[in-house]
């Protein structure tokens, strides 16, 4: 397994600044110390409950949003600490694919002016004429008619222009892409069709994916590992079929077993968790989870768990994980 | 690719209308309208008049007459003419020369200073927004007329001092707009895509931001016109606008008011233009609003 980016300790707080006339703002902690790496041609699937900082981490490594700490190794350098210019010329290996189809795409540009802008920023095709015909191949890529390139979005159905998005991102042969739920907003009948384009296009490409997603049956579908993100730390990460079949986590657990299952004779029990999701800007001591953990004992209110690996390649941060697991049914 | 255009895909594809312009839905919203075609026909003959105003004014609008003080409109003087004797009607149609220009120059200059100003505080963030909106709400705590009359007082009368005192009143409507609709539109994800792919940030302000927020701008340019117009002849009105003895029409006002008694009838002409302008002005705004919206202009 060979790196192709790798996040060390990266953290982002938001506000929590003084100024002299806002006065003092709470700090809220959105992505605290996470450390993942991601392989060539992989896809590893970021998931967790909304608001646990799946988006911002997936922005951290595509130093869209400024990490206050830690630091983004991508193909050698440290983007974290990339100066303007050079950030940008990085930006031709890393892209995004957003969950919004609607807002993602400028309402008064055409499809062209659009999937052509990547194109033009880098100058990679040269000419008017080469860059259209560049956008007519990108969009029969992502199965769309060239024709209607001179379009505008909103002439554009929901799934046409997620396809239009991924076209954007893919124009510049990127080596990395931050999918940011990217069918969520979609109709299941449509989302099956854009699940299977985005892996046509990276058998094809070889690219890598971040996968942010909190549907665990698309993730099951599309992902290599998977990671569990809980109030912006990673509380689980491990192979597809570890995560699935021996997840460690009791978070991990409990989201497991709230999935719909599509067999119906498997008997799963179900775990309830209690109460609502911490303000992430007052973070529990200890183990943050341990207000909604079932099995929490005092040891997770004082202590942080670490990170630790519980079988090859599988971490859990969890006091209790057990270091020889049994499968649970 | 294994996947060709999937059925839902061609599906929705062929009913896809071409673009519709920004100009036919315009003209669609226009014609929808009996009182907005009104309304532009107004503002074109308005227009006409200022340009010709030679041609079509039958006597020079400061030519004096002592054998024809105040009197009400006749066949030779269709409006009357003045305490000086001097024809109204030709008085008005040389004053919507000065109307005009002050009415379209200074709303146009003071949207472009204002969503420079806006833009930059809503993009940007931080001191430059503190500094920009500072002084916006201090000049937005005078009214424009007061403001207008306080600059005006300062700089004293002539053109580019009256066009750069309404720009200045003008200027923090403009910028408050464009700054609360830069804030929105930052937050777009298309903003922040332009940046995901690599574009410089004076490109997405020029391709991403001032686009969608063009819209709100050129309709408070109409609404500003209108108010222009006004406020220039409330500036002339009280002496500090167009200088006697040429003619605008809130100077005209001023001198018939001065010469009630003797004739109502420069005061009832150049109120009613303006009443019309304004009005017509209003209208055209309402309709541009409607037919720029990118939601409801199909």
């Amino acid at each position: 397994m060979s790196g192709l980016i790798r996040a060390e300790g990266l953290g982002k707080t938001f506000g929590g600044t003084t100024g002299w006339l806002s006065g003092k703002s709470d700090s809220v902690r959105a992505v605290d110390g996470v450390s993942l790496e991601v392989a060539r041609g992989e896809t590893l699937a970021l998931v967790g409950e909304s608001g646990c900082g799946k988006s911002t981490l997936g922005r951290l490594l595509l130093r869209l949003i400024d990490p206050t700490e830690g630091s983004v190794w991508f193909e050698g350098r440290d983007i974290a600490s990339l100066g303007a210019s050079e950030m940008r010329r990085m930006r031709q290996r890393l892209q995004i694919i957003f969950q919004d189809p609607f807002g993602s795409l400028s309402p008064r540009r055409t499809i062209n002016q659009i999937i052509s802008e990547p194109l033009e920023v880098f100058n990679v095709v040269k000419g008017r004429k080469a860059r259209r015909e560049r956008v007519a191949e990108l969009l029969t890529k992502v199965g769309l008619p060239p024709g209607y390139m001179d379009r505008l979005p909103r002439q554009f159905s929901g799934g046409q222009r997620q396809r239009i998005g991924i076209a954007r991102a893919i124009a510049l042969n990127p080596a990395f892409i931050v999918a940011d739920e990217p069918v969520s907003a979609l109709d299941v009948s449509i989302q099956a069709q854009i699940i299977n384009l985005m892996q046509d296009l990276q058998r094809d490409a070889g690219f890598s994916y971040l996968f942010i997603s909190h549907d665990l049956a698309v993730v099951r579908h599309i992902a290599d590992r998977v990671a569990v993100m809980y109030l912006g730390r990673i509380v689980e990460i491990g192979s597809k079929r570890q995560i699935y079949s021996v997840p460690q986590h009791p978070y991990t657990q409990a989201l497991l077993s709230a999935a719909p299952e599509p067999e119906v004779d498997t008997v799963s029990s179900r775990i309830i968790l209690e109460g609502d999701v911490p303000n992430p800007s007052a973070l529990p001591t200890g183990c943050t989870f341990h207000t909604r953990c079932p099995i929490a004992q005092e040891v997770c209110r004082v202590k942080r768990p670490s990170l630790d690996e519980v079988a090859p390649n599988q971490f859990a941060a969890c006091h209790f994980a057990k270091p020889n697991p049994i499968p649970i049914g | 690719m294994t996947e060709p255009v999937d059925p839902a895909t061609t599906e929705t594809m062929e009913p896809v209308p071409p673009p519709v312009s920004v100009v036919s839905t315009l003209i669609h919203v226009i014609f929808s309208r009996p009182a907005t075609i009104v309304a532009v026909a107004i503002i074109v003959a308005f227009i006409f008049l200022a340009v010709f105003a030679p041609w079509i004014a039958p006597y020079d609008p400061v030519q004096q007459s002592i054998l024809a003080t105040n009197l009400s409109p006749t066949a030779d003087h269709l409006v009357g003419t003045d305490q000086f004797g001097r024809d109204v009607l030709s008085r008005l149609i040389y004053g919507s020369r000065n109307s005009l220009i002050f009415g379209l120059v200074s709303p146009v200059l003071a949207a472009f200073f204002g969503t420079i100003l806006g833009v930059t505080a809503g993009y940007f963030g931080g001191i430059p927004d503190r500094l920009i909106s500072r002084v916006i709400d201090l000049l937005l705590a005078f009214p424009e007329l007061l403001l207008a009359i306080l600059i005006a007082a300062a700089l004293g009368g002539g053109f580019w001092n009256i066009v750069a005192v309404l720009t200045v009143a003008f200027i923090p409507g403009f910028a408050r707009v464009a700054r609360a609709t830069t804030l929105a539109v930052k937050q777009e994800p298309y903003v922040e895509a332009a940046v995901a792919v690599g574009l410089r940030t004076p490109m997405i302000i020029f391709r991403h931001v001032i686009p969608n927020i063009a819209a709100p701008i050129v309709v408070l340019i109409t609404l500003w016109v209108a108010s222009a117009i006004r406020l220039e002849a409330s500036l002339s009105f009280l002496g500090m606008g167009t200088q006697a003895p040429n003619p605008s029409w809130g100077n005209i006002i001023r001198d018939g008011l001065n010469n009630l008694f003797g004739s109502p009838w420069p005061i009832v002409g150049a109120g009613l233009l303006i009443t019309l302008i304004v009005l017509s002005f209003n209208l055209v705004g309402d309709a541009l609003r409607d037919a720029l919206d990118p939601d409801t202009s199909k």
